[in-house]
This record gives structure tokens, C-alpha cells and sequence, in this order.
């Protein structure tokens, strides 16, 4: 096999630069998940049921249909609605929302790990509901979530690569633009491999000092 | 049966009370699928008044409380505090269900202690006493850290300020949860078992506190407990539980000493077997 050097080191500097954008989709793609998940958890949650149960017929549907399906949809149905987005933020929203479907299920789970009684002592004390989430329930569910939640980024980040039916110029988009001016795939590929390998890696050592961080409760 | 009789008597060197009718169950039924836990329940309790609940695993004086606590929704019957319904409020002339407001309302006098404590883990001792005076009463910060300072120096654990929970022995826990609770200057105090999860020696000092609570203040108490010597110190009068029926009241010396219902009597021999 015949392998060109000079292009795979060539390579790096552009495709560093894919992965900076891919960077950028994920963490505005991860910040819109938190927020979205948690809407989406508390909305679920909801005593009207007509509330809840179109909500949980949203975030069913999104979670059970492909992202790439949800990357073309909003990469050339928004635009119809005259709503124009740059590709990094039809990027990052796809993501998002696609994301905010399985964080919504963390966040549900870490809510439901919290003790009965400190509901139950939140009524006692006649907190409003909203003061009881706030200061009761969240912070006591999120820090339970955290573990999770930091899987999730990596995750998004790998499936960033995606965003190659829309245009982004990120990795893998990159690693196919060298590939077609070069005539070489497998070095840049090659090279797209190594950087969305590392990248993780560090993610999942940051995710897991975060973790450690953060993510205790206080045992009662 | 005869409904138990409203007097109460006082403990020695002690105004007596008596049953004004504060806290009225009026023909509450309540059951779980198949188990009738309790059915066409009536009693009072007078303002000030402080009633010790004992009966045996399953009898349903924990349910009685937590419905006082709106923990738990009675099927049918009224449950009425001062002059409002806990679970209805009047309109237009009529008695309906209570919306949430008006429920908001009337919890807002009743406060209740857990045999769990239940303190909120993510919140110092502090806050754990000031977030509901602050968020609920609309005391200001300063003022609802200085009540809490001195009742938390009441309960023995004015240096406990800035722990959290967790670093607290149980015993000291549920003392920060009686402080939690007094902090909401409540017209009624619930207490189910409060010192059940205690060692005899933590249990003690808990009952120690309560005891100078009981004592120096009106709040009308309704208490669950296997702590005999505290409910003859503290209550005015104990009410005997059984599968969901009271079968005996009488003020506590009368009680212990000589219970009319044979029911009782095994009951509390029972409970002096363990203890
Ligand atoms: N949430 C619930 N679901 C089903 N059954 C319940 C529930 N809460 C209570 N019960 C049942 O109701 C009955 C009365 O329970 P309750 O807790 O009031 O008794 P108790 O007198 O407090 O007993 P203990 O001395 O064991 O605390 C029991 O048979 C119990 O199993
Ligand atoms: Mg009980």
C-alpha cells in the first residue's frame, strides 16, 4: 500500500479547522440539549395532561427518527419557512434537539432518584412548587444526571460527522474535500480518525473531572 | 362505640385544655386498593392540644397525619382546621373541592417532622431553617437567620450552622429538622416517629428538645411514638388506634396506668417489651 506523508501531515491544518467547527456545533448543540432537556423532562412530567402528552409525543417521535433524517429536514425545510439559518447553527440546533430527547431521560431518571421525603418536606414547609424545584429538586437531581450527561457530549460529538449532509465544513467534510482535490482519501481520513480520537479522549478525562466535581449529592 | 370524649385533661402544674373543636376529622374514610385502612373516622383536637397517637403497625395513625399534612387525600369525610376545610373551601355558598390556593392556605399553620428528617441534603443546616421562612413566610434574609440562629441554639446546635446534613449524626439531624419546622412559627406540629430511626441516647436528646418545645409553647401537637414516658410528660391526651378506629382516649396517667380496653393493655405491653 502506498502511503503519502506529505499528505497526511499536510492535512492537519485544515482539518484542524474542521475540528474547531465541530467543536463550536457541539457545545451550542450541547448547551441547547441541557436547557431543552430539562424543558422537555419538566414539561413530561406536567399534572395537564395536555401538556404532557404532546410533549411526549414530540420527544418520542425525534428520539425514534434518524438525525440525519432531522439534518435534512431543517437544512432545506427551514429555509421554506424563511427562516435562514448559517450550517453551523442548522448544525447545532439539529443536534440539540435531537440530543435534548435522550438528556430529557437523564434528567427524568436523576428527578426520580430523588427521595419521596424531600418532596413530602418541601410540603411541609408549604414551598410553592416552583421554589421546590428550584431549590429542592434540581439540585439534587442535576448532580445525579452529571455522569450521564457528560457521555452525551461525547456522543454528540462524535455523531458531528453527520453534518456533512448539510455542508458543514467540519472533519469529515474537510477529510472528503482533500480527499477529492488530492486524489488520496485514506491519509486525511486517516488524520480525521486521529483528531476525533484524541478529542474524545480529552473530553472524557474533562467529563470525568466534572463528574467528580460536581456530581455528588450529599448523602442524606 | 362511643365517640371519645372531648375533655382533656392537663398534665400536673399545667393549664388544662380543652377540645374547642380546632381540628375536626368528621367521618373520614380512606383506603388503599382492597385495605380499608380507616373508615368513618370522627375526633378533635382543641387548640393548644397535645394528643399522642399510639396503636399498633397498620392501625393508620401515620395516614391520619399525613392527611393533616395534605400528604395524603382522604376519600370522603372533611378535615377541618380553625374555620376552613382542608380540603374544601366554600363558594358561592357551596362546599367544593379546595384549589390549590386555598389548600396553600390552610397548610401554611400545620408543619410536620419526619422519622427520616428529611433535611434538604444540598442546603446547610442554616438554610435548611431559613429557605422556607424566606421563600414562603417573605421574611427578609436577615431576619430569618437570626429566628434560625436562636432556634437552632434552642435545639443544641448553634455551631452547626454552615454543616451540611450529611456531617451531622442522625439525632442532630432531626434536631435541625424541629428548628426547620418551628421556623414556620406553625399553629400545628405533626410529629410521626420522629425519634424511630434514633439510638436510645440520640432518641433522648430529640425527645428532650420536643419536650421543652412541648412544654413552653401552644402549638398544637398531634405525635406518633413508641416513647411513653414523653407522651405522659408532654400530652394532654392519647388516643389508642386500632385497624383504623380509636378504641380508647383518655389522658395519659389513665392511660398507661389503667387502660378499660383489654386491646390496649396488650398493646402496651407489647410496646414495653421492646422498649
Ligand atoms: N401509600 C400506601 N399505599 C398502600 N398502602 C398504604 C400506603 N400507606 C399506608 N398504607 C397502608 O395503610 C395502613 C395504615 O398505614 P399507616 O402507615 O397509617 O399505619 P401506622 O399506624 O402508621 O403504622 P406504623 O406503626 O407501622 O407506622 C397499612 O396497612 C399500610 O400498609
Ligand atoms: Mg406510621
Amino acid at each position: 500500500m502506498n502511503w503519502d506523508w506529505q499528505i497526511f501531515w499536510d492535512s492537519f491544518p485544515r482539518l484542524l479547522d474542521g475540528l474547531v467547527i465541530a467543536l463550536q456545533a457541539t457545545v451550542i448543540g450541547y448547551l441547547i440539549a441541557l436547557v431543552l432537556g430539562l424543558v422537555f423532562a419538566l414539561l413530561r412530567r406536567s399534572r395537564l395532561v395536555w401538556i404532557s402528552a404532546p410533549v411526549g409525543l414530540v420527544v418520542e417521535f425525534i428520539r425514534s427518527t434518524p438525525l440525519l433524517v432531522q439534518l435534512f429536514f431543517l437544512f432545506y425545510v427551514l429555509p421554506q419557512f424563511d427562516v435562514h439559518l448559517s450550517t453551523l447553527m442548522t448544525g447545532a440546533i439539529g443536534l440539540g434537539v435531537h440530543y435534548a430527547t435522550y438528556i430529557s431521560e437523564v434528567y427524568r431518571a436523576g428527578i426520580d432518584g430523588v427521595p419521596q421525603g424531600q418532596w413530602e418536606a418541601a410540603k411541609a414547609l408549604n414551598l410553592p412548587a416552583r421554589r421546590t424545584w428550584t431549590s429542592v429538586i434540581l439540585p439534587q437531581a442535576i448532580p445525579r444526571s452529571a455522569p450521564a450527561l457528560g457521555n452525551y457530549v461525547i456522543a454528540m460529538f462524535k455523531d458531528t460527522p453527520q453534518l456533512i449532509v448539510i455542508t458543514l465544513p467540519e472533519m469529515l467534510t474537510t477529510a472528503q474535500g482533500i480527499g477529492s482535490e488530492t486524489f488520496r482519501y485514506p491519509e486525511p481520513i486517516t488524520v480525521a480518525g486521529i483528531l476525533y480520537l484524541a478529542t474524545a479522549l480529552v473530553m472524557s478525562w474533562i467529563a470525568r473531572i466534572f463528574e467528580r466535581r460536581f456530581g455528588t449529592v450529599r448523602a442524606a | 362505640m362511643t365517640e371519645p370524649s372531648a375533655a382533656a385533661a392537663g398534665s400536673p402544674g399545667e393549664k388544662a385544655t380543652s377540645d374547642d373543636g380546632f381540628i375536626v376529622f368528621d367521618q373520614i374514610s380512606k383506603r388503599f386498593g382492597k385495605n380499608v385502612v380507616l373508615d368513618d373516622l370522627s375526633f378533635s383536637v382543641g387548640s393548644g392540644e397535645r394528643v399522642t397517637l399510639i396503636g399498633p403497625s397498620g392501625s393508620g395513625k401515620t395516614t391520619i397525619l399525613r392527611m393533616l399534612m395534605t400528604l395524603t387525600k382522604p376519600d370522603s369525610g372533611r378535615i377541618r382546621v380553625g374555620e376552613d376545610y382542608l380540603y374544601h373551601e366554600q363558594r358561592n355558598g357551596e362546599l367544593v373541592s379546595a384549589g390549590e390556593q386555598h389548600i396553600r392556605k390552610v397548610r401554611g399553620r400545620i408543619t410536620m417532622v419526619f422519622q427520616q428528617y428529611n433535611l434538604f441534603p444540598n442546603m446547610r443546616v442554616l438554610r435548611n431553617v431559613t429557605e422556607a421562612p424566606v421563600h414562603v413566610l417573605g421574611r427578609s434574609q436577615d431576619e430569618a437567620e437570626e429566628r434560625a440562629k436562636e432556634l437552632l441554639d434552642m435545639v443544641g446546635l448553634g455551631d452547626k450552622l454552615r454543616a451540611y446534613p450529611s456531617q451531622l449524626s442522625g439525632g442532630q439531624q432531626q434536631r435541625v429538622a424541629i428548628a426547620r419546622a418551628l421556623a414556620m412559627d406553625p399553629d400545628i406540629l405533626l410529629l410521626d416517629e420522629v425519634t424511630s430511626a434514633l439510638d436510645p441516647e440520640l432518641a433522648a436528646e430529640v425527645l428532650d428538645v420536643l419536650r421543652d418545645v412541648a412544654l413552653s409553647s401552644d402549638i398544637t401537637m398531634l405525635c406518633v411514638t413508641h416513647a411513653m414516658k414523653f407522651a405522659r410528660d408532654v400530652s394532654h391526651r392519647v388516643l389508642m388506634f386500632d385497624q383504623g378506629r380509636i378504641i380508647e382516649a383518655a389522658p395519659p396517667a389513665e392511660m398507661f396506668d389503667d387502660p378499660k380496653q383489654e386491646r390496649t393493655r396488650t398493646f402496651l405491653e407489647s410496646v414495653l417489651d421492646e422498649t
